[in-house]
């Protein structure tokens, strides 16, 4: 419970000056980091350290950091969002580390999602599919009373555990195939469990499949990758869904 | 008076929002598909307000700092929102939430302003049902509540411990449809930094493109600033680490006036600090207060062996624990509102009974819930955040009490607006946290959600109209203009100021610097000693920041240190208002306590024959002060008290 200190450690992180630019990895060492810092805090102190040196910190996305938003990503160790379950890279802490340890600090390595500098990549694609379906579509004003339609508990509690996907991107990234079937399910899951998302549920199941194959994520083999990664634990149930979603709406074709 | 018109509607206060419907003006579908206007920011009012505009036929060109719409901070929002549905039978009303939003306020709120919101509550319920956001429900299906500071009522809607995710996915799903449509034109990675004025008018803005680091000019007819809070001029908060104040601040030094800037609401319950490596403090939604029971050990040795860490909170049996909110405020007990809470536990941990190492901790437990509803229902109610409070501190909350301690969360103060929230410059807008509005001095919990979404949804679409219509001859918003040169060199010129000191600290440095003495000085506790001393400190940092600061990276490409510099530059100067207001008003009220206005028995006392106004304060120049003006409040439909919830 108690903090420690961790003396020295070892980062190899991947650097590279935009998208143009070839990268590569850079070895830094921090020293007597508390085991109650979280690991986007370590690299502010690599960062700092670097300032210090007139050197450019390595720049990574990161946001809310509380795991919500979405924005931190990071391949730590061979792991998307490093080696803790169920959390963003923010939320990892340094506790997980051991002293002396060398940690390998890498992009998401996804073709849909290009380097943009150092760690941050582009995951515009995950906006362009959401845009291509992934509403209902119903307007400002003129809706029905909140409680006019009546949903089961469980449903609405299937629906939550869809909508919970924060968008990071992991899943794709850890795919083999930079599959976002994860991504795409979890959201014509929810909107296909609830009444107000039925009735266009066909349409928003192959609008957004269209989209996905379209920019260039690749297909999805069942490997599971994706939900073990998944900072949510979002289930691939979701995608067996989006698979039945799919098949009616071809059939309706 | 003066140059302050706040353009309330007359007439009875239940009246005043569809009277004024039915007289501003409205601009016909062939004309709205002429008109352009810029939306900065895409939380929840932002994203709301792009979406719910370009519906109505308007081309919207749409900004966000982040990589996507879907990361504003509206996202960590917990607990809740608010509306006056009364599905409970609880003898909710629009009157009721209005009330006990301008009581939660501390009477600093506009009446007209507050009552409309309580009135648009209930249809944003529906509208989120609508988008399928997936609120939780009851066995029969019915939409579910919990209870919230502040209120006599059960009327926070929610979804899990995630509802600001949720419906700010509905707000991004909306906005989605509308860039599928081609009616939103999204820029993601730009951040505002300038608005152009021309002719008194607000016509565009100066963005830079975080990817590439140029710098773009965008015209349009009218101009919305949805970008949220400045609360990150202390540094340490809960706001996301790039949430900052740059946007609204550049607008008032181009003439939008600012209301109650030193209105900043401290959170209760947030995770305490570890450290001095420490870079945001994570909030634990006020909900946990439905069922968690707050208190720091009876005895002082107790608390002293807490600290050392030869003691457990276990070891401390029922009767030697004392439960400080229950005790000291009977009727409201633990769901006493925010400020309160706060205030509360800053005095027992400044006596000395702090729980943890530092002494800047009291319990938040929910042991007793858990022995009287068991730990399934807690897991349901709470189990995510739960989660993420073991993640962060390696504490299982279920087995030992959550260690909870106060933290910025909020800003109340923001740019001014009139009922039609706009600003004291034509053509700019500001909704949400930006605004000054509805919250006076206090923010109630489940509120912020609330009111960005009836400002993106219900108000603005409305108001902007009135102003619009009489825009229909103005032809497109030519950005060759030499106001857009003029605000781009002012931008250019701003930024390599920063980026040539070529001193030798970060801006992380001097915004850490800046936090301590906000926090120390212009933090939970204020007096006019401690006020003259940070504007005296905040200063010094200033003066430091452009001698010794180092903008490392390349200046025409991405540069996180370039942009966090010209977030600290702003804050410097935000923050020496913030001191200045808080110097001005000599009272307690909400979230600012002064501690020259207090009662015997140590709480917050109001002034109302001195202070029953919004200050608003206008920017007159470089190194010159700035004119405060006062917009008195008035209230008809109130009967003004000293806020009591004992």
């Amino acid at each position: 419970m108690a903090d420690k200190i961790l003396k020295e450690l070892t980062l190899k992180i991947w650097r590279q000056k935009d998208a143009k630019s070839k990268g590569e990895f850079k070895t830094y060492k921090v020293h007597n980091i508390s085991t109650g810092t979280s690991f986007l805090e370590m690299l502010d102190i690599l960062n700092e350290q670097l300032v210090e040196q007139n050197e450019e910190p390595v720049a990574f996305d990161h946001d809310c950091r509380e795991g919500i938003c979405g924005t931190c990503s990071l391949f730590v160790d061979g792991r998307a969002h490093g080696p803790d379950d169920d959390v963003t890279t923010c939320q990892l802490h340094m506790r997980r580390f051991q002293d002396g340890a060398t940690i390998t600090i890498e992009p998401w390595r996804c073709g849909a999602f290009p380097v943009i500098k150092d760690l941050i990549v582009d995951r515009k694609a995950y906006d362009k599919i959401l845009q291509a379906g992934g509403y209902v579509s119903v307007g400002t004003g003129g809706v029905p009373d909140g409680n006019a339609i009546p949903i089961p508990n469980d449903k609405a509690e299937e629906a939550m555990d869809a909508a919970a996907c924060i968008g990071c991107g992991a899943c794709a990234a850890t795919c083999k195939n930079s599959s976002a079937m994860l991504f795409v399910a979890a959201k014509v899951s929810q909107l296909a469990l609830l009444p107000q998302g039925k009735v266009e549920a066909a349409r928003r199941a192959k609008a957004m499949v269209a989209k996905m194959d379209e920019l260039g994520f690749g297909n999805c083999t069942n490997t599971g990758a994706c939900e073990m990664e998944c900072p949510k634990s979002i289930s691939i149930e979701h995608i067996a869904r989006l698979n039945r979603e799919f098949l009616k709406a071809k059939f309706k074709d | 008076m003066s140059v302050l018109d706040s353009k309330i509607p007359a007439g009875p206060l239940k009246d005043k929002w569809s009277n004024h419907k039915a007289h501003i003006g409205v601009v016909s579908p062939a004309n709205k598909k002429k008109l352009d206007i810029i939306v900065v920011g895409t939380g929840l009012a932002g994203g709301s307000a792009a979406a719910s505009l370009a519906e109505l036929g308007y081309n919207v060109t749409a900004f966000c700092y982040q990589d996507s719409p879907r990361r504003a901070h509206s996202i960590a929002a917990q607990g809740g929102i608010n509306a006056a549905k009364n599905y409970t039978n609880d003898n909710d009303s629009v009157f009721r939430l209005f009330y006990e939003t301008i009581k939660g306020g501390d009477y600093r709120a506009r009446e007209a302003n507050v009552y409309r919101l309580a009135e648009v509550s209930n249809s944003i319920i529906d509208q989120c049902v609508a988008q399928g956001v997936p609120f939780a429900r009851e066995y029969g299906g019915m939409l579910a509540n919990r209870s919230f500071g502040g209120a006599l009522v059960s009327r926070t809607f929610y979804a899990r411990g995630q509802t600001g995710q949720q419906l700010l996915l509905g707000a991004y799903g909306a906005l989605n449809r509308q860039i599928n449509a081609g009616k939103v034109k999204m820029y993601n990675r730009h951040e505002v930094l300038d608005i152009v004025v021309i002719d008194g008018k607000a016509r565009g803005v100066i963005a830079r493109n975080l990817v590439t680091g140029q710098i773009e000019r965008y015209g349009a007819h009218a101009v919305v600033l949805a970008t949220g809070g400045y609360g990150n001029v202390f540094f340490l908060s809960t706001n996301a680490m790039g949430c900052n104040g740059s946007a609204a601040w550049q607008a008032y030094k181009r003439g939008a006036m600012f209301g109650n800037p030193c209105f900043v609401q401290i959170h209760p319950t947030c995770i305490p600090v570890h450290g001095d490596q420490q870079s945001k403090l994570t909030l634990m939604s006020e909900s946990l207060r439905n069922d968690g029971r707050v208190w720091v050990p009876k005895k002082l040795e107790d608390a002293k062996a807490l600290q050392a860490g030869t003691k457990t909170a276990n070891d401390i049996p029922d009767e030697d624990r004392d439960f400080y909110l229950e005790r000291r405020y009977p009727s409201f007990g633990n769901l006493v509102p925010r400020d309160v809470a706060s205030r509360a536990a800053k005095e027992r941990c400044d006596a000395g009974y702090g729980v943890n190492n530092t002494g800047k901790a009291v319990f938040l437990d929910f042991k007793y819930a858990i022995e009287q509803l068991g730990r399934e229902t807690i897991e349901k109610r709470y189990g995510n955040l739960f989660q993420m409070y073991q993640k962060i501190t390696d504490v299982d909350p279920y087995n030992y009490p959550m260690m909870i301690y106060p933290a910025i969360h909020y800003s109340m103060g923001g740019l001014w607006v009139d009922y039609n929230l706009m600003t004291t410059i034509p053509g700019l807008y500001a909704i949400g946290e930006c605004n000054f509005s509805d919250h006076g001095a206090n923010r109630l919990g489940a509120s912020a959600l609330m009111q960005g979404l009836a400002d993106g949804y219900f108000i603005l679409p409305y108001t902007i109209g009135d102003y619009l219509a009489k825009e229909i001859q103005t032809p497109k918003i030519n950005t060759n203009a030499k106001e857009f040169d003029e605000a781009e060199k002012h931008v250019t010129d701003r930024l390599r100021k920063l980026y040539d000191i070529k001193g030798t600290k970060s801006p992380d440095h001097f915004h850490k610097e800046l936090g301590h003495v906000m926090w120390e000085y212009i933090g939970m506790a204020r007096d006019a000693e401690g006020l003259k001393k940070a504007i005296e400190l905040i200063a010094g940092i200033k003066k430091d920041f452009y001698k010794d600061l180092r903008v490392t990276g390349e200046f025409n490409a991405m540069n996180n240190e370039l942009e966090k510099a010209a977030r600290v530059a702003d804050f410097l100067e935000l923050a020496e208002l913030m001191a200045h207001d808080a110097l001005d008003r000599n009272e307690s009220c909400g979230g600012h306590l002064r501690t020259e206005s207090m009662t015997e028995e140590g709480e917050a006392k109001r002034d109302d024959e001195h202070y029953r106004y919004v200050a608003v304060w206008e920017y007159k120049g470089e190194n010159q002060a700035p004119e405060m003006h006062k917009e008195p409040l008035e209230f008809e439909n109130v009967q003004l008290t000293q806020r009591s919830y004992k």
